[in-house]
């Protein structure tokens, strides 16, 4: 194999390296966005400046680049490795019941990812792209007011609902992805594959459970 | 006259002089010399990756679609070998010493000790190779013991002691696949010897995925085919287990030795119809703690469970107080077929005996015999459907192992010079009987170990003979043969299968020429064979083409069995007496036991082929038993 | 029993294939799944038509010859069991069986049933062994195993080959495979000097052969009749991760 070609176990590894990223995203990005759950007035003073000092920060920014690069990275591993499994079946089962034997989300992370990148983009649409590009107005500090963002486009309901749907397909694409990644580096031992899959468990419906929770909150609360 | 070429000398010293005066090959001129393998099974694959090793050009073929597939896999117990790990006494004399004994003295001294002798460097070289076998908590290799000896010797990787050899000879073959030294030639079958200038020069195979013959010259062949115990039908071999290697070759000048000797397992699930297309084995050790008996009453129609005690036999306990449900698998096969053709049989087709744990799981507990045997009475259950905890099993004798095959001298080489036959093809050490966890141990000792000394000596006089052409006449004439044969078959085009013809053979070869044995049975064999022989060649129907063919395949193996199914009733009819699996009603005890006759026996039948129309012809290579004294076997 | 059979039949590897009806009446409950095929043999023998052809030689799930998909599941509807041991008493009368064969890309279909499951035999070849000549191996106990390294390697060392795990994979991988015997060379002391070298071979020619990429789905795990780990893939992929950093 030429040495321009990975092989199937270093395609898998930068899926993991970049979901494990995505992972530890979600860890910063869900404790940062806490702050919504405060009472009303300090939220709004304290998400601002948040955003503010997020915005300002260089090695925030660089890490937003890789963050954006792992972003795209996962998907355009998934793509190709997608392609390269459905060349490794070229003529389909005629009858297919082999899906009794694996959970239904551990054979379709491709849908899940899906959903989820849907959401992403429309979800930076939403707050990234008017917090960079847009006008919003400024609060009482000088801040640009993402917190007024926030509860404006909270309070339609469709989007409280479109925004939960994304997150249950989020807990499952982690509830597979989380362990799929450990295995995928290595982790071999057992008892810590064991500990590894309930880590995962907590994580990925503590993850989902939480930014379910904020559209939620913002909705029927503010 | 048959020369064996045993080295003189003291036993312990032939194979060391033999090693030391055997000729050599220099290792530039390996790669000009070419030796054919025919079977990957453990002999097959060992020899092959050896003599690859060694820098000869190696083809290796087998009919499976891949090596790792032969029957070797399917071995259980484990593999013998006199390491004296426990400290309880053994060494190669012993071992020797059980091994001839259990053969009932019908094998040569020669070779039985220098198995022996090799059997320890076997596991040494297995471990290498990165066989698992079962160890103590030390991390030291564990024993455990079996059938016929009072020490404990043999080494186990679980149960797949079989499958553990094989992978291990199998990937050393691969290797050599892979580093160029063999070439592998999987889905092609032998199908007919070239012998040109009285040397065996090569092969005729057939691609069976393209049905297209095929030529391939040699300085050397080896044939590692295995067993036809499969002649029988109904036996513990896989379905592709054929006699037709070593049987081309017999029609080719090589000699059949002993071909009437074949071990009856006892412990193997009856078969349940007319359908049945195997038996699968139950390992030996269950008769531990399984007492075997038959109902007192005849044509009994009550379930086992509501047989009262009183109302059984037990009848290997009444016949062996001594061994009782342990004595030798000969022995207790036999005694089981006993009761069953007196009208005792159990089951549905009255075929089987009990095998009953009820005993041991009130004295030990269902948990102990739980931890002993779960997986056994798992794959019972799997095959069955029934829970052998709760009512006794059912077993009955199937063929097992063929201690008959190709005649070998102690270099493992045919009549026909340049022909070898190593493995359960030859019929070289186990007498007549084989022990148990024995035939691991003779496949691999003669393809790691015996093969790749004696093949140098006689390859190194043909280095001399230059490349082989397979353009040559005998080659071509060789390949018209097959095809000739192949026409032959397809063309019949009558209206029963093979598989018709293979149960046929094999019910009159199971009643006449199996457990026992009497002249008037085994001339009437002859002549049943000779006539299923001739409705073959009317009424045989193989449908399809000469590509992928199963029909065609399974066509030219019944053939070739349905002449050495003949071979083997003349030979169990020469052999007046009764000595291990070979059992004559004529020469039996007042109680039933098998009586051999020394006298006038001991010797080995080696068969000469002489054309279709005429009987074999018997050659015989008298036995020597200058370190061992011949006695009685007695179990009783 | 009566038994209403759908069964792949394909001339050659070049024939598009088709499924085709069948159907057996008095079949036998205790029959073997293999004897039921043979009987339906029998029949289409005496019709004058071809016979169905599948792979089997052992029947006691040992060889690893056998293997189809019966009614879309990988050796069929028991878990760990291998169609040779499969019997007719698993079914109900007059019950739809759909036979297929084994497919993946790296498995070609040679006729009905049977498959080309030679992609197995070069992955072996490309480093599934420990490099030592026959002849003059040193003493077998100088070397100490602990008996639990060795069950380990055993479990891993019990594959058959069937090639299920491949089948049963929704992207065709054969990680399962290779990775039991990466697994048992590793796991023992004698097999460690070739380690990376091994791992990296034998995913190389992994690749080659056309499998797919594993998705930790542990289908193959379920479907596998020895019911090897799936932990032996993340010993694979640790193994592989290993080798590649130290690579020089």
């Amino acid at each position: 194999m030429g040495q321009w070609k990975q092989q199937t176990l270093s395609r898998k590894n930068w899926m993991a390296f970049t979901g494990l990223f995505l992972c530890f995203f979600l860890v910063i990005h869900l404790a940062g966005n806490l702050q919504l759950f405060l009472p009303a007035h300090r939220a709004h003073t304290q998400f601002n400046l948040y955003s503010r000092i997020l915005s300002d920060n260089i090695i925030i920014k660089a890490i937003s680049y890789i963050l954006f690069a792992s972003i795209i990275g996962h998907v355009i591993y998934a793509i190709i490795i997608t392609l390269a499994n459905n060349r490794a079946r070229n003529v389909k089962y005629h009858y297919d019941r082999r899906g009794a034997v694996s959970t239904w989300y551990s054979r379709n992370m491709g849908l899940l990812g899906t959903i989820i990148f849907i959401f992403l983009v429309i979800h930076l649409k939403d707050f990234w792209y008017v917090y960079k590009y847009g006008n919003l107005p400024l609060d009482a500090n000088g801040h640009k007011d993402l917190y007024i963002l926030v509860v404006s486009v909270y309070s339609e309901l469709w989007y409280v609902i479109l925004y939960v749907i994304c997150m249950v397909a989020l807990c499952y694409h982690l509830l597979h992805g989380f362990f799929s990644a450990a295995r995928t580096l290595g982790l071999y031992h057992p008892k810590y594959a064991r500990w590894v899959r309930m880590i995962g468990w907590i994580f990925s419906i503590g993850i989902s459970a939480g930014f379910a929770a904020m559209p939620i909150y913002v909705h029927f609360l503010k | 006259m048959l020369d064996a070429k045993i080295p003189g000398g003291p036993l312990e010293d032939k194979w060391s002089y033999y090693k030391a005066h055997a000729k050599l090959v220099n290792p530039a001129n390996r790669k000009k010399l070419t030796v054919i393998v025919v079977g990957t099974g453990l002999a097959g694959s060992s020899i092959a990756a050896s003599l690859g090793e060694m820098g000869y050009n190696v083809k290796s073929f087998c009919f499976q679609d891949s090596p790792r597939r032969a029957h070797s896999v399917a071995a259980q117990g484990g593999v013998n070998a006199c390491k004296n790990y426990k400290n309880d006494g053994d060494s190669v004399y012993r071992m020797f010493y059980d091994t001839i004994k259990g053969g009932d003295f019908r094998a040569r001294e020669g070779n039985v000790y220098r198995m022996a002798e090799c059997s320890a460097n076997l596991i040494d070289q297995a471990v290498a190779q990165g066989v698992p076998f079962g160890r103590e908590y030390g991390g030291y290799l564990n024993n455990r013991s079996f059938g016929g000896v009072q020490v404990s010797r043999t080494f186990y990787a679980r149960g797949q002691t079989g499958q553990q050899l094989l992978l291990g000879a199998y990937q050393a073959l691969m290797r050599q696949v892979g580093a160029g030294t063999v070439q592998l030639f999987a889905r092609h079958e032998m199908l007919d010897l070239v012998v040109a200038g009285g040397k065996a020069k090569g092969v005729i195979v057939r691609n069976m995925d393209t049905g297209e013959l095929e030529r391939h010259g040699a300085h050397a062949v080896v044939l590692a085919t295995g067993g036809f115990g499969k002649i029988y039908y109904l036996s513990t071999l896989a379905m592709g287990c054929n006699g037709s290697a070593i049987w081309r070759a017999h029609k080719r000048g090589a000699y059949m030795a002993n071909p009437s000797w074949t071990q009856i397992h006892p412990t193997s699930l009856p078969q349940s119809g007319e359908y049945q297309s195997k038996l699968t084995l139950m390992s030996e050790s269950l008769r531990n703690d399984g007492r075997i008996w038959v109902p007192k009453k005849e044509g009994e129609e009550r379930e086992p469970n509501q047989i009262p005690e009183e109302e059984r036999d037990y009848y290997l306990e009444r016949r062996y107080p001594a061994f009782g449900n342990l004595s030798p698998r000969d022995i207790a096969s036999r005694a089981a077929k006993e009761r069953i053709d007196a009208g005792y049989g159990i089951g549905p087709l009255k075929n089987a005996v009990y095998l009953d744990f009820s005993k041991a799981i009130k004295d030990q507990g269902e948990d102990t015999i739980r931890k002993k045997y779960g997986n056994l009475f798992r794959m019972y259950e799997k095959i069955t459907g029934v829970d052998a905890y709760k009512e006794p099993m059912r077993i009955s004798p199937a063929a097992h192992f063929s201690m008959g095959g190709l005649w070998v001298d102690y270099e493992l080489m045919t009549t026909i010079p340049g022909l070898f036959a190593l493995g359960e093809a030859n019929f070289a050490d186990h007498g007549a009987n084989r022990l148990g966890a024995n035939s691991l141990l003779q496949a691999c000792v003669d393809g790691y170990f015996i093969a790749p000394y004696t093949m140098a000596n006689y390859l190194a006089d043909e280095i001399k003979a230059g490349p082989i052409d397979v353009r040559d006449a005998p080659f071509a004439a060789a390949e018209e043969n097959v095809h000739q044969q192949l026409k032959r078959l397809m063309g019949i085009q009558g209206n029963l299968s093979a598989d018709y013809f293979h149960k046929t053979l094999g019910k009159i070869l199971y009643d006449k020429c199996g457990l026992s044995r009497s002249k008037e049975g085994l001339e009437a064999a002859i002549k049943e064979i000779a006539a299923l022989r001739e409705e073959f060649w009317q009424r045989l129907y193989v449908p399809g083409g000469y590509a992928i063919n199963t029909e065609l395949e399974k066509a030219g193996r019944v053939a070739d069995y349905l002449e050495l199914g003949e071979l083997m009733c003349y030979d169990a009819l020469a052999r007046d007496e009764s000595c291990g699996a070979h059992f004559r009603v004529e020469h039996q005890t007042p109680e039933g036991e098998a009586m051999r006759n020394d006298q006038d026996f001991s010797f080995i039948s080696a068969w000469e082929w002489e054309g279709a129309d005429k009987p074999p012809l018997l050659h015989k290579e008298p036995l020597h038993f200058e370190f061992v004294t011949p006695t009685v076997r007695s179990y009783k | 029993m009566r038994i209403r059979l759908k069964i792949w039949r394909q001339e050659n590897q070049q024939d598009p294939g088709k499924m085709v009806n069948y159907t057996l009446e008095d079949i036998n409950p205790h029959m073997s799944f293999l004897e039921m095929l043979d009987t339906l043999n029998e029949q289409l023998l005496q019709d004058g038509t071809r016979p169905v052809e599948f792979d089997h030689d052992c029947r006691e799930g040992i060889c690893g010859q056998c293997g189809v998909m019966i009614n879309g599941r990988a050796h069929g509807p028991l878990a760990n069991t291998t169609t040779c041991q499969l019997h007719m008493r698993t079914f109900t009368d007059n019950e739809e069986i759909v036979i297929e064969p084994f497919r993946a890309t790296a498995f070609p279909v040679k006729c009905d049933l049977k498959i080309d499951r030679t992609a197995f035999d070069r992955v072996i070849q490309s480093g599934g062994f420990i490099s030592v000549n026959t002849g003059q191996a040193p003493e077998a106990n100088d070397m100490a195993i602990g008996s639990p390294t060795a069950e380990a390697a055993f479990d891993a060392a019990a594959c058959i080959g069937c090639g299920a795990c491949v089948a049963v994979c929704k992207n065709s991988s054969a990680a399962l495979f290779t990775s039991a015997k990466i697994s048992h060379l590793v796991l023992l002391p004698q097999g460690k000097i070739e380690a990376q070298e091994r791992v990296r071979k034998m995913v190389d020619q992994m690749d080659k052969e056309g499998f797919g990429h594993c998705s930790n789905t542990e289908a193959c795990e379920a479907e596998c009749p020895q019911q090897i780990s799936v932990l032996h893939i993340a010993r694979m992929n640790y193994e592989y991760n290993k080798a590649q950093v130290l690579k020089k």
